[in-house]
């Protein structure tokens, strides 16, 4: 909808003046926000997943796939190069995604997100008990890939990383709202209003919340091969059911309204994270949930939830 | 004589648990025809709709659609077959405009599944315009559905079953939840869309005077059976149906 274009042009400036300015202020806010973007782009996934009313208690075992993609390759094959890196992220998470997928897709609510939570548990047990493979809970070091083909020094790296996965993130946004706004998006969120009448117009609802799952599979993949890289380790954590927990937080205090609020909830946790361990260092987590009780108390639709409402005044306006 | 019949129940049986709905049920429905069927309460009136959309098996006997066995087929497959279905209390995306479930049901139809396109810019959007035009509902064609009242749900209702082009619509009390001076303004309107899509309708009513003012044929279903068929100006007279089914 030519309507929702400022809204996302906005938010992208907003968002390059964040990623441009920010590091000169503080060389640690560039890691930071790499982070957030590349987090923001897993939160992507479970947004998607949100429209069709599902929410996922194990989508970091596709976050882990995409960084174990990358670390594998970098330990069996040696060092390659971040787009590389990329492509196998998307795949690897694509491609459980579609397996995992064909037997979630049966189920809906709370059997749904219990039965995503046990995959990704078996896939965290195999991380860590096939140690010949995967050093166990030790985990693999990432050395640093090469980008587009040239070597940087571990601070230019950073820059150029930071850059990288910000025009990712904006392409995946773009992405993802081409596609709520598809057909195939559309129908994704029928589910969540009536199943049923879906499969009276002929739409096969498991196909429908099939393909939506496999994208979202696909955004968790890309997300954790960027954090392999950003971070240089990927460990078994990556799965662990508390990282799909942590996924599902960022969604819901971003707002599952509009895909920008996984960005916008990407910041505020890792931001928040960041400085309040500074400060406080083990109450961190007390900080943060007092900020989602907050949320969810105050702002039920999320930090985005404001500018979401608006946009739909706009459309049906 | 058989060329004409769209679609064919033959000796149908279905019980759940003590109560028979079907026992030996035997109906066709003639091409371009609108049937009711009346009934008392729990007689299996929207059960015979259930059983012919594939939501339901029954024990036995079977049911054609233009030749084909349809018995054992999936709801969706028999979407796909070209029967339509619309509901008692409608069933709405409630939180997409109209004219975004009507568009819905045209991208199923056309198989817009792969497309990156805005649903808003399907061509067939001006089609499903001119579809709620007919049923007197482009006025909310960019409201939500969840602020409409029933009347126009119902409607919405029918359009995204006409939204798929089907041969033939199954309709479970089309003028239930409705005030009774809106019913006959609601059944103009709808059953003008059928016929000018060229629609055979088969649907389950309670209201009299709407079976004798739009159906063509009626069916008395009654004791698991179908007691009697015929036009509504016989079969509304007749006084075995005044006694088990109006009442009087």
């Amino acid at each position: 909808m030519a309507r929702r274009l400022p809204l996302l042009l906005v938010a992208g400036l907003v968002g390059l003046a964040a990623v441009v300015l920010l590091p000169l202020l503080s060389h640690s806010l560039v890691t930071l926000l790499s982070l957030v973007l590349a987090k923001g782009i897993v939160v992507l996934g479970i947004i998607v997943l949100l429209q069709a009313g599902q929410v996922s208690f194990g989508h970091a075992m596709f976050f882990a796939a995409g960084a174990y993609a990358v670390a594998f390759y970098g330990r069996y094959v040696g060092t390659g190069d971040i787009l590389l890196y990329l492509v196998f992220g998307a795949v690897s998470g694509g491609v459980l995604g579609l397996v995992v997928g064909l037997f979630v897709v049966r189920y809906r609510e709370i059997f749904f997100g219990m039965l995503n939570l046990a995959f990704s548990m078996v896939l965290w047990s195999l991380l860590e008990k096939m140690f010949h493979y995967t050093n166990g809970a030790d985990g693999i070091r990432v050395a640093r890939p090469t980008i587009a083909g040239m070597s940087f020094t571990p601070e230019g790296f950073s820059y150029v990383l930071l850059y990288l996965s910000f025009a990712i993130a904006l392409a995946a946004l773009f992405a993802v709202q081409r596609y709520l706004d598809s057909p195939l998006g559309h129908m994704l969120r029928a589910i969540k209003s009536n199943e049923t009448r879906l499969e009276y117009l002929g739409v096969s609802a498991r196909r429908v919340l099939l393909a939506g799952y496999v994208i979202s599979a696909v955004l968790g993949g890309i997300g954790g091969s960027l954090v392999a890289a950003i971070q240089q380790i990927a460990t078994p954590e990556f799965a662990y059911w508390t990282k799909s927990g942590e996924f599902v937080f960022i969604a819901i205090l971003g707002g599952a309204g509009h895909a920008l609020g996984a960005f916008a909830g990407a910041a505020v946790f890792e931001f928040v994270r960041f400085y309040a361990s500074a400060q406080l260092a083990d109450a961190w987590q007390m900080i943060l949930g007092g900020v989602l009780i907050a949320i969810i108390l105050l702002a039920p639709a999320g930090l985005i939830g404001f500018i979401g409402r608006r946009d739909r005044a706009a459309r049906s306006g | 004589m058989t060329a004409d019949i769209v679609l064919s129940a033959r000796g149908l049986v279905i019980r759940f648990g003590g109560v028979i709905a079907a026992d030996g049920v035997d109906l066709d429905v003639v091409d371009g025809e609108h049937l009711a069927i009346i009934g008392p309460n729990g007689a299996g009136k929207t059960t015979f709709l259930n059983i012919a959309t594939g939501y339901l098996k029954p024990q036995a006997g079977r049911v054609t659609f233009l030749g084909e066995d349809i018995t054992a087929h999936s709801p969706r497959a028999i979407t796909r077959l070209g029967i339509a279905r619309a509901f008692q209390i409608p069933q709405l995306f409630l939180d997409h405009t109209v004219i975004e479930s009507l568009l819905i049901a045209a991208a199923s139809r056309a198989g817009r599944f792969a497309t990156m396109r805005d649903l808003h810019d399907l061509p067939e959007r001006q089609e499903m315009m001119r579809l709620l035009a007919l049923v007197r509902a482009d006025d909310v064609a960019h409201q939500r559905a969840i602020v409409l009242p029933e009347g126009k749900r119902k409607l919405i209702d029918i359009a995204m079953a006409l939204a798929l082009r089907p041969k033939l619509v199954l309709m479970d009390e089309p003028t239930s939840g409705v005030a009774s001076a809106e019913k006959f303004a609601i059944m103009d309107v709808l059953v003008a869309a059928l016929d000018a899509q060229g629609v055979t309708s088969v649907f389950v009513e309670h209201d009299m005077e709407v079976v004798e003012r739009y159906a063509d044929r009626v069916a008395v279903w009654s004791s698991g059976k179908i007691q009697t068929v015929g036009p509504p100006a016989q079969v509304l007279k007749d006084p075995a149906v005044i006694g088990q089914v109006i009442g009087i």
